[in-house]
């Protein structure tokens, strides 16, 4: 066990509050669940920096701070607070989530689409807890995962969405967590579950915002499950303030036929780490992961992805992209597993880095682990600092070194943008990184 | 115009210019030639800004003022322009975009208003048109992909929307076809008046067929060793350089 005792109490002290706290309409199997997780995480701790998976990215700082169960929704949160957050480049259903709990006075789902349902976790509970079951037990690669045992030990409201076949969400599926400043640190685990049958189709939207002065932790798992020919896009925005700590997994299961087409944007948080796997479980199935971090000052940002190509003929494709400035760190690790049998299988992975201070640290790593014949693998990973040849190129023709160098940067983040394709989507994944990038004034603040 | 006064430059601690001398007036068009590596590219890319060289004496003044204290954004904005042997590609930022920030900072930079989106666009494709250049190039990444005369069509019609007063041309000629060196030298021309001078470096009297000098250097050495009237370039094509540097060392 690699924690302290200290360390670990406010997590015992938080479950045992949970536990003798009234349990509402939740089904008794829950209270197991949660029990055999919690003990899961009280034997375990939080990785050291020995655990192959967690080699740079200590989970000391998310330590030494105590969290406290997250309390009901701060009533004070407003639309003009999450703006900056908000889609308006098309109408979407949107579900705000404030500290973990459901806002219904900012949410505008509506749960009465033809053949697809919405729910909050705690209403799927109710309604339907007999098929949610097995959906709530963890994924078996993540059994032994601290975080993942702290989520369903915690678990507490979340989003359900599950479509029969043949139905196409008629807009995309926003959802929102929003951190806000609290005079104590509290911790919120929100559980997001997405089942597409055959042949459905959904864009969904998962977004999480830190307001002004959030030092808040949020440890999120979504899982995600498509039926053959099922289509879901992804886009993840996570940009939460500089005090918050954000770990999310993203666990997702394919059948024939089906695409995943994931977008992580890292834009916020100052201990971040997310882990992003695909199981390509039938021939033709495909999974894209995009992704893009950009962090200054002291932020810490970690991605872990996994494609796991089960089949005959799969395919994925990754890019990820880093802007990395200040004293900030990034840990890129992408794995690709070819079973034996899936011959023709068809993986590539790109990570490219720009670092714009000599302080400012990236470790990227590829992983292949190939056990089949017949197969195309490729991957990539450059790092570098900005163009000087560009840069004087630019200045030559009148714009100065600050605004020169802030086109660089946004420049070398539109390759990511160009593979998000449909059009409005990629707008607002433009704007939310806009927002995030060094502007003109600031570049030198990078440095 | 520009006065350049016993120029000394280093690039990694190498001698490239020993002793360059240069005065250009405003309405002039100079061409310099010169044997490969004798640093021509390294006095127009001095003359611009660029990092990496370092003067270790002499001056070089622009309308009065000290150009080597200026960073080349400024430079930019005071008139130069430097049409690049090899222009650099940059992905991800597009050409029409390049050409209207670059447009509005040195419109800025005069104390004048910036232009309407429509009119400047307008304007932009008219000297498209007259360059040759498709009007798809306008959405394409800076010189990304484009062949060798496309570039160089590019620098020059990016010099027909900045309209400086000094433009500096390195080797603007090489690798054009027939054709294209032709569209090239009309662009050139086009923008020859007695308020702009121009600084062509070239290998070749093609070029100078088409846009007639008023003088022309020998860059060698590090120095000019010769200069002449257009007649000097004639005499070039036909007996090389040695001649030029036999006369110098006597
Ligand atoms: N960054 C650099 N590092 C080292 N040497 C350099 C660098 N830049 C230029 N040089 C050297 O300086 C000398 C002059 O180069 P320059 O490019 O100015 O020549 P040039 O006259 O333009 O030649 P060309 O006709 O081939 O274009 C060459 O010997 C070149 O190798
Ligand atoms: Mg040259």
């Amino acid at each position: 066990m690699n924690m302290t005792s200290a360390a670990l109490r406010p997590y015992v002290e938080g479950f045992k509050t949970l536990e003798t706290a009234p349990a509402g309409n939740a089904p008794a199997w829950l209270a197991g669940l949660r029990r055999d997780a919690f003990a899961r995480f009280a034997d375990r701790g939080f990785p050291g920096e020995r655990h192959e998976e967690w080699k740079y990215t200590s989970t000391r700082p998310l330590e030494k701070r105590a969290f406290s169960l997250a309390t009901p929704a701060h009533d004070s949160v407003s639309a003009r607070d999450i703006a900056p957050i908000l889609v308006h480049e098309m109408p979407v259903h949107t579900l705000v989530f404030v500290n973990g709990n459901p806002v219904a006075a900012l949410s505008t789902a509506s749960s009465a689409i033809r053949g697809l349902r919405i729910f909050s976790l705690n209403q799927a509970l109710e309604q339907n807890a007999v098929v949610l079951q097995p959906y709530l037990i963890p994924e078996s690669v993540w059994a032994d995962d601290a975080f993942t045992a702290l989520n369903t030990a915690f678990l507490k409201d979340g989003v359900v969405v599950d479509s029969d076949a043949k139905v196409q969400l008629d807009r995309p599926l926003q959802l929102i967590f929003v951190s806000t400043h609290q005079t104590s640190s509290l911790a919120c685990h929100p559980r997001i579950l997405v089942r597409l049958a055959n042949d459905s189709q959904a864009t969904l939207i998962e977004t999480y915002l830190g307001l002004e002065g959030a030092a808040n932790f949020t440890n999120s798992y979504t899982q995600i499950v498509l039926g053959e020919n099922a289509r879901l896009e992804h886009l993840r925005v996570q940009r939460e303030s500089l005090g918050d700590f954000h770990v999310s997994r993203v666990h997702v299961s394919q059948q024939g036929g089906s695409s995943y087409l994931s977008h992580t944007l890292n834009l916020g948080g100052l201990w971040v780490r997310t882990d992003l796997q695909a199981r390509l479980e039938a021939p033709l199935a495909e999974a894209v992961f995009n992704g893009l971090y950009a962090v200054n000052g002291r932020q810490h940002v970690d991605n872990h992805t996994r494609v796991d190509h089960l089949a005959p003929a799969t395919r994925s494709n990754e890019l990820y992209r880093g802007i990395i400035g200040g004293h900030a760190r990034a840990v890129f690790n992408g794995k690709v597993v070819v079973a034996k049998h899936a011959v023709k299988t068809d993986a590539a992975q790109t990570s490219n880095n720009l670092l714009l201070s000599r302080t400012a640290e990236i470790d990227t790593k590829p992983e292949l682990e190939i056990y089949a014949d017949d197969v195309k693998c490729s991957h990539g990973a450059t790092i570098g600092q900005l163009d000087e040849q560009a840069l004087f190129y630019l200045r030559s023709r009148g714009i100065d070194l600050q605004t020169a160098r802030a086109l660089l940067v946004e420049a070398f983040s539109l390759k990511l943008l160009e593979r998000i394709p449909a059009s409005r989507l990629r707008a607002y994944a433009a704007r939310q990184i806009k927002t995030a990038l060094p502007r003109q004034s600031a570049v030198a603040e990078w440095a | 115009m520009l006065s350049i006064k016993n120029l000394h430059a280093k690039v990694e601690g190498r001698d490239i210019l020993k002793g360059l001398d240069l005065e250009v007036q405003a309405g002039e068009v100079h061409a310099i030639m010169g044997p490969n590596g004798s640093g021509k590219s390294t006095l127009v890319h001095i003359l611009a800004g660029r990092d990496g060289y370092e003067v270790t004496a002499g001056s070089v003044s622009y309308l009065g003022k000290d150009l080597l204290s200026m960073v080349p954004e400024e430079r930019a904005h005071a008139g130069v322009f430097l049409a690049f042997q090899y222009p650099v590609e940059i992905p991800g930022v597009n050409n029409v975009y390049l050409l209207k920030a670059a447009y509005n900072a040195i419109r800025k930079h005069r104390g004048e208003e910036q232009l309407d989106a429509m009119d400047f666009l307008a304007m932009v494709k008219a000297k498209m048109q007259f360059m040759e250049i498709d009007p798809s190039f306008l959405n394409r990444a800076v010189n990304e992909g484009f062949s060798g005369g496309e570039k160089k069509r590019n620098e020059i019609l990016q010099m027909l929307v900045l309209e400086p007063k000094l433009a500096l041309l390195d080797e603007t000629d090489s690798g054009l076809d027939i054709d294209a060196l032709k569209v090239v030298a009309k662009g050139i021309n086009r923008l020859r008046s007695p308020e702009r001078a121009m600084v062509m470096v070239t290998h070749y009297q093609r070029l100078l067929d088409y846009i007639e000098p008023d003088l022309v250097h020998v860059l060698a050495g590090g120095r000019i060793l010769k200069s002449g009237d257009k007649n000097l370039a004639l005499e070039l094509e036909r007996r090389g350089y040695d001649w030029v540097l036999a006369e110098a060392a006597a």
